[in-house]
């Protein structure tokens, strides 16, 4: 019972985070802060999805028994959150430094240090 | 040690990927067998890997303060900082700028954790490097006045005490 | 029933995504874009596993997660330079 309330607690988070991730690249006005609101709150909605599914076949799996093919599951679930929790951030720099590179400054900026930076 | 290290930690992550798969406790002799041949050539392929980049990470302890670090301080940051986007995303209230921080890290696997952490943390995004002297360039989204006026830029002002935690993971 | 209206649900944040990868004025925008639809498409294959019991569908959610992040590289690269 307890369980099945913070199954759906996690289900609602992730799904709001997720949610407020699409409306940021509409609300934003520059690409840089879009990718904030794109990276950080995809990665937290989808934690909370993907923890949502471990819950959810981990209580099938100590219901079913050892043998049950439910560990299969949870445990491939974590293993592809640690994947997207690896990869996500890691192309956000990448897309933020090729940005930079072709030419898109910060719209409204108050300061920018990397301006006049010699690439090599 | 640092092909024992390869190896345990292949061997681990074969049997995590091949559960229920018979009824020697949860895998069958074949997948045991196979995983075993797997996890010695990775553990050879790594060592001189290892080796060579001295990754000093790879060390027991340093496993257990990440994990420490991962679920307390990160963890909370990562919670502030989807609190405060969901803030601006629905208020619309931006301030944002690129600055320049000295983090004093030496090696290229701390200043990865420093580069990831700092992107999932609040208001701040990294944008680029400078590989000759370790500093970081990031965009910050809500630019405080009184962190522009000292040059040598505090870091702390901008991204708490990650810099901390990342010299202590990973030097 | 619960993990299906969930996909639903996320089908509808990848529609609204899909709107920016075709506004978006420059490039960038859109590979900003492309790589929040791609995080929410691996949500939605390991809910989608979840719902059908079906361990396939989490495998190719982690291969996936793996060749976006390669893609998104690769076209990084490509907007940096203008060539690969």
């Amino acid at each position: 019972m307890t369980l099945d309330i913070t199954i759906y607690a996690f289900i609602a988070i992730g799904c709001f985070f997720n949610l407020m991730a699409t409306i940021g690249l509409h609300r934003f006005p520059d690409f840089y802060t879009r990718l904030h609101a794109a990276t950080k709150c995809s990665t937290f909605g989808s934690i909370f999805l993907v923890l949502a599914v471990i819950i959810h076949s981990l209580r099938a799996w100590v219901i079913e028994g050892l043998s049950s093919p439910q560990s299969v599951l949870s445990i491939h679930a974590f293993i592809a959150l640690i994947a997207l929790l690896v990869t996500n951030p890691t192309g956000a720099h990448a897309i933020a430094r090729a940005g930079y590179r072709s030419g898109v400054k910060p719209v409204q900026a108050v300061i920018d240090d990397l301006e006049g930076k010699e690439y090599d | 040690m640092p092909f024992l290290v390869g190896l345990v930690s292949a061997f681990i992550f074969y049997l995590l990927l091949t559960t229920s798969s018979g009824n020697l406790f949860l895998w069958s002799k074949a997948e045991l067998i196979t995983g075993a041949i797997f996890a010695l050539t990775v553990g050879a392929v790594t060592t001189k890997l290892a080796a060579e980049k001295g990754f000093r990470i790879l060390t027991p302890m340093r496993w257990f303060l990440f994990f420490a670090y991962s679920v307390g301080p990160f963890f909370w940051a990562m919670a502030k900082a989807n609190v405060d986007i969901v803030y601006r995303v629905i208020t619309g209230r931006i301030n944002p700028g690129i600055v320049k921080i000295s983090p004093n890290l030496k090696t290229d696997i701390g200043l990865t954790l420093l580069a990831n952490s700092i992107t999932l943390t609040p208001g701040t995004l990294t944008v680029d490097v400078d590989e000759e002297t370790n500093d970081l360039y990031i965009h910050w989204i809500n630019v405080r006045k009184e962190t522009l006026e000292k040059m040598p830029r505090d870091y702390r002002d901008i991204c708490g005490t990650l810099p901390d935690w990342a010299r202590r993971l990973a030097g | 029933m619960i993990w299906l209206s969930v996909a639903v649900f996320l089908a509808i944040c990848i529609t609204i995504a899909l709107v920016r990868v075709f506004l978006g004025p420059t490039v960038p925008d859109r590979i900003v874009g492309l790589d929040t639809v791609n995080s929410i498409v691996v949500v939605s294959m390991v809910i989608l596993g979840s719902a059908f019991q079906e361990v396939v569908l989490i495998d190719v959610a982690i291969v996936y997660a793996l060749l976006s992040f390669v893609t998104t590289l690769f076209i990084a690269k490509y907007v940096e330079k203008g060539q690969f």
